[in-house]
């Protein structure tokens, strides 16, 4: 550690090593606004053309059009790890069990091994590179920092994005398979851990960190997760 | 993954015609089975038909009261759909108890009607598979069959469905729209699905080239009742061991009506027809759902490891209906 990262507190020096990481989507997210002007026309390119081989597509990640040449059988996850250097979101098992490459697309959570690139020309893509501000995380970006969130960090990017859709989809008053009356969903508020456990279940932690996953989410609603070791005693399944 | 020619259909019409003209080609909507499958080369397709574009993203009521649902509607826009969760609470219910929210905001009414089984010898490309390949051999009638159907399977084949959906779609006879060349048809949701005899290679009774356009969705007086249960191994993010879909119509002291269908034993959604004939007329009471779960599993054949389902399906059964006969909810 350097003299000058010894004096920031903990919460700013883990800023500094992800954006040391992740250099090159700062950027991308500086840039945002102005491009996302120009590329909100949902107008697809090669439409309705029969495509054989390798197409030039172009793809709105992280509010800026990138555009990249590959082939139909490229899945979104390969695309953006392979073509275009987004390594945040992860391959786990490539089978849409682990949760590991979750995006946000259009808004909505996503796997992005079981889509094709190609099929997502047009839409609004946000990867864990796209979350943070250039100087502020995104707010379940802390509450994962602050409730040890993870341990390897591995599933991270897709737990985090995972999170940021939860609480949209509550918001937007969305049940679940637990959701006592279907007419009355649940609300950030009041959102049980067993609904978070639900909601939260396509996402795999391999380390176990669920119980700071859970209290991630529980700061990120706007509740008081309980202290870590009341958490031992609350992780019987609800 | 093989490689394949890729085009987004613009038009119904579009999309038959191509698959139709190119029976090596697939459509492809939500991509949550399909991709998964391609990556395995259990599907070589020439070409790929996106029809995921198409303008099937409806839910509307019918002049007949009934409800009709875009064969592109995803499961997260169905399962939260607010005269789905009214009036359909086990449909809403089983759309929930599948897969996770990510895949439920991808995957389509169609696509869920047509998913293939999970069966671990389809999966494994090393092994035979007569629904693979015809006349290859069923390895999962002497091996590991711990997941397999008890009811209704052949000797060539003892697949599951694993759609959840389908099961409270069989409880409340919702009927498939589909469009072929030929033009539109209807197939009530139990005549959909196939059980395996010679031809477990044949999944649905979907003719080459035809596309799944709505599901349709007939009223139903008692849906409060309705319930949808599921049983796996883990409690979330895991396909049914056995679930169960039921709804009950009361009148005085009296059943009315019943309905009981099965996921997680068969090659279809297994509606217990003979089960609800016995229950009409009877009182809704412990010993009544304790007899009808025996007649539902009365020609029940497990395999070596899956003795256990018929056990657990009789348990689901007089839960469900327990709890139907309370009114419905969280079973
Ligand atoms: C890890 C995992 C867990 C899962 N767990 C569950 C579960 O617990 N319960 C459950 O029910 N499901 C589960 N699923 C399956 C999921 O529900 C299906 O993958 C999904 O419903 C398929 O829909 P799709 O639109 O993505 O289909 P696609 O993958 O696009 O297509 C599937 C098939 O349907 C065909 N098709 C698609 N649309 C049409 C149409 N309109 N007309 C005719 N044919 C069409 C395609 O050609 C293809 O053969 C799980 C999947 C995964 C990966
Ligand atoms: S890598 Fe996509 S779900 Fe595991
Ligand atoms: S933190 Fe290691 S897999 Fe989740």
């Amino acid at each position: 550690m350097t003299e000058e990262e010894q004096k920031l507190s903990p919460k700013q020096r883990s800023r500094r090593n992800f954006l040391g990481q992740s250099l090159f989507t700062a950027g991308a997210a500086i840039a945002a606004p102005s491009l996302l002007n120009s590329c909100q026309n949902k107008t697809v390119s090669a439409s309705n053309a029969l495509v054989e081989g390798e197409t030039m597509i172009g793809l709105k990640i992280n509010g800026q059009l990138k555009t990249l040449n590959i082939e139909p059988r490229v899945t979104l996850l390969d695309a953006l790890r392979e073509n275009l250097g987004l390594t945040g979101s992860k391959k786990g098992c490539d089978h849409g069990q682990c949760g590991a490459c979750t995006v946000l697309i259009d808004g909505q959570r996503a796997y992005s091994c079981l889509t094709l690139a190609i099929m997502q020309e047009g839409n609004e893509i946000t990867t864990i590179e796209g979350l943070a501000t250039e100087d502020n995380l995104h707010p379940v970006q802390t509450a994962f920092l602050e409730n040890d969130g993870f341990q390897c960090g591995y599933c991270t990017p897709g737990q985090i994005c995972a999170s940021v859709a939860l609480l949209e989809e509550v918001n937007n008053g969305s049940v679940s398979y637990v959701t006592r009356d279907l007419t009355n969903p649940p609300e950030l508020a009041s959102l049980s851990e067993s609904e978070i456990k639900e909601r939260m279940s396509g996402n795999l932690c391999r380390c176990s960190a669920y119980n700071g996953i859970v209290a991630a989410v529980q700061q990120a609603a706007g509740q008081t997760p309980p202290s870590p070791a009341a958490s031992i005693e609350h992780s019987q399944v609800g | 993954m093989k490689n394949f020619t890729y085009v987004r259909a613009n038009s119904i019409e579009d999309a038959v015609s191509r698959a139709t003209s190119d029976r090596q080609a697939m459509f492809i909507a939500g991509g949550t089975n399909l991709v998964d499958r391609l990556k395995v080369f259990l599907d070589e397709p020439s070409q790929l038909v996106d029809v995921s574009r198409l303008e099937m993203k409806q839910i509307e009521r019918t002049n007949t009261g009934s409800l009709k649902i875009g064969a592109l509607v995803t499961n997260t826009a169905l399962a939260n759909h607010i005269e789905v969760r009214r009036n359909y609470p086990l449909l809403s219910r089983a759309v929930l108890a599948g897969a996770s929210q990510q895949i439920r905001n991808m995957a389509t009414v169609g696509g869920n009607l047509m998913q293939r089984t999970r069966c671990p010898y389809y999966y494994d490309t090393a092994f035979p598979c007569n629904k693979r390949q015809q006349n290859t051999g069923c390895p999962a009638t002497t091996g590991m069959n711990r997941t397999h159907a008890i009811l209704g399977a052949s000797e060539s084949c003892v697949a599951t469905n694993p759609s959840d959906m389908s099961v409270a779609l069989a409880a409340i006879d919702a009927v498939v729209e589909v469009e072929g060349v030929q033009g539109k048809r209807e197939i009530p949701l139990i005549d959909f699905h196939r059980l395996p005899g010679n031809n477990p290679e044949r999944d649905t009774n979907l003719e080459p080239g035809e596309l799944i356009t709505a599901v349709i969705l007939p009223p139903l007086s008692f849906s409060q009742s309705g319930v949808y249960l599921k049983l796996r191994d883990r409690a979330s993010y895991a396909f049914a061991l056995v679930s169960v879909a039921t709804a009950l119509e009361v009148a005085g002291d009296k059943i009315k009506t019943a309905r009981v269908a099965l996921g997680g034993v068969a090659h279809k959604p297994w509606r217990a027809m003979e089960a609800e004939e016995f229950l009409i007329g009877k009182a809704a009471n412990k010993s009544n759902f304790e007899q009808a779960a025996e007649i539902a599993l009365q020609d029940a054949q497990p395999l070596a490891h899956n003795g256990f389902k018929v056990e657990l399906s009789k348990r689901a059964i007089r839960r469900a209906l327990a709890v139907s006969a309370q009114g419905g909810g969280l079973a």
